[in-house]
């Protein structure tokens, strides 16, 4: 590991976003629109956005993380770069982390921005405080990357990567506790959403929103997206061949 | 007799299930400028791709620098450029190569030498995804200078370039042959051939010729490289070991001329 040629990757990556006005501002303004539409899509059925609005905080980063680090690993794999990056003296860590660093400051910026239009415009309160949001945002748009940077590998085109999208993270928008909560749901249902990511991070986000002290749970939860994350990022490294047939 | 900068030994490679390359012997030597021809499909993109140690072998050895292809402190000091531009469209040429600048820690008055040295100084802020084929190919050359490697391996470097622009990178790779850089560069165009130290040229994954130009010319009994070429190519029957399936049998091709 080199820290140079992490923050030169980390760097080279927000610039690459920086020529790409749109696609930044798509990410800081659909959550926020979203987040209103949520509120007053329920205003008639009260209490549903305060049980569904903090979980969303923590929603957006994967999805948004994970469509941005699937296409641009398919680019990178498919333009020749990656093979370029593989014959320098760039570590693979160096690269991941360097992907890491520059999504993970995107999705602080993108969170900070929701949580602020949610919690200051919206109404909705969170009773651990705003940080531990933002953690859990940050570590959530790890999550999305670290997918992202793992289905890549399968993906050859950049159509094969978006759809990549329905098929990882729907079945756990599905299951994560946000639509029916969890206990509610079928034994087998709840089974699998055991084992899906996203789940953790819901529960963390709901117990952050429902007391204000930091529970050995909420610590729990954290601890397992964070281990997820490193799982996935470890199963993507070894995707990253730099001997090709 | 100086140390080789590569040496390869028996080198097999199978791509796709067929052979590609098929036992390959060859040296390039230090400090010269070292063509590697032969027609589409004959090897050479997977051979350079052994060089800078991203293809997997079958058999054989490459030893670059003293050290087998692919070592990680190799990778400080051989430069590749692939046969398609690999650079970030949506980056300027400059902060291309400020990243791999900084990947292989060069100094930060390389960047506007290299772009000089390839001819896009005036260019240098422009995103590559704005540039023209012949420069986009240029920015990826210069991004593979810029570290100041001791082996540069460069995948036609001039496809698509005009006249002008060819004889200036070729006094620049024969310049830097001269301070004692390596090239190995792959090219389709005989006048560009002429100006190397030395040929291998490849066909169906194997050595038909290994000489300097001139010897090339001689054996082949012309005076036109690019006739001496294709009878050296036709002389050689197809090996059916490396033949696709459905190729003729040996074609004494020689005596139709
Ligand atoms: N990724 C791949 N998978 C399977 N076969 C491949 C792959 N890449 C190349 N080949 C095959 O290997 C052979 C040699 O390819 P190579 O790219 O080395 O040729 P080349 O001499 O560089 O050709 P050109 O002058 O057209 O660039 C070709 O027959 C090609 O079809
Ligand atoms: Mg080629």
């Amino acid at each position: 590991m080199n820290p140079r040629r992490t923050l030169a990757t980390a760097g080279r990556v927000l610039g690459q976003l920086r020529h790409d006005h749109r696609t930044v501002a798509l990410l800081l303004v659909v959550p926020c629109v979203l987040q209103a539409l949520f509120k007053y899509v329920f205003e008639r059925s009260p209490g549903v956005f305060d049980r569904v609005g903090l979980p969303m905080l923590g929603v957006f980063p994967v999805i948004a993380m994970f469509l941005v680090t699937v296409v641009a690993m398919v680019r990178e794999r498919t333009s020749g770069t990656l093979e370029r990056l593989l014959t320098t003296p760039l570590a693979k860590l160096d690269l991941l982390l360097g992907y890491a660093l520059a999504f993970g400051l995107l999705a602080l910026v993108q969170s900070a921005l929701v949580s602020a239009v949610a919690l200051g415009l919206l109404g909705l309160t969170v009773q651990a405080g705003v940080g531990i949001v933002l953690l859990v945002a940050v570590i959530n748009a790890l999550l999305g990357m670290a997918l992202g940077l793992l289905l890549s590998a399968f993906a050859q085109t950049e159509f094969q990567a978006v759809q990549f999208m329905p098929a990882a993270l729907l079945p756990q928008l599905l299951l994560c506790g946000l639509l029916t909560p969890r206990d509610r749901m079928a034994s087998w249902l709840h089974a699998i959403s055991n084992w899906m990511p996203l789940s953790y991070a819901v529960d963390a986000l709901v117990r952050a929103g429902h007391t204000s002290a930091i529970t050995a749970s909420l610590v729990f939860d954290v601890v397992v997206v964070l281990a997820s994350v490193l799982a996935a990022l470890a199963l993507g490294a070894a995707t990253l061949r730099r001997r090709t047939a | 007799m100086p140390e080789p900068a590569v040496e390869v030994r028996g080198l097999t490679v199978v791509r796709g299930g067929r052979p590609v390359l098929a036992g390959l012997d060859c040296t390039v030597t230090a400090g010269t400028v070292t063509g590697l021809l032969g027609p589409s499909g004959s090897g050479k993109t997977t051979l350079m791709r052994c060089v800078v140690g991203v293809q997997r072998i079958s058999a054989g050895a490459v030893i670059v620098l003293g050290q087998p292809a692919g070592t990680a402190s190799l990778r400080a000091r051989v430069g590749y450029v692939t046969q398609a531009p690999s650079v970030y469209a949506d980056l300027s040429v400059r902060d291309n190569l400020r990243y791999l600048s900084a990947l292989v820690g060069a100094a930060r008055n390389r960047i506007d030498q290299v772009l000089e040295q390839v001819g896009l100084t005036a260019h240098a802020g422009t995103l590559v995804r704005n540039l023209s084929g012949g420069e986009c190919s240029r920015a990826s050359l210069a991004g593979a200078l810029v570290g100041d490697p001791t082996l540069l391996v460069l995948d036609e470097p001039t496809v698509g370039l005009d006249p002008v622009l060819r004889r200036d990178l070729w006094a620049l790779f024969t310049d830097l042959a001269e301070q004692g850089t390596t090239l190995l560069v792959s090219s389709h165009v005989m006048d560009e051939a002429r100006r190397c130290h030395r040929l291998l040229l490849l066909r169906e994954g194997r050595l038909i010729a290994d000489d300097t130009p001139d010897a090339i010319r001689v054996r082949a009994g012309t005076d036109d490289l690019d006739e001496a070429f294709l009878r050296l190519i036709e002389a050689t029957p197809t090996e059916p070991a490396v033949a696709a399936p459905a190729s003729p049998g040996p074609d004494p091709e020689v005596t139709r001329r």
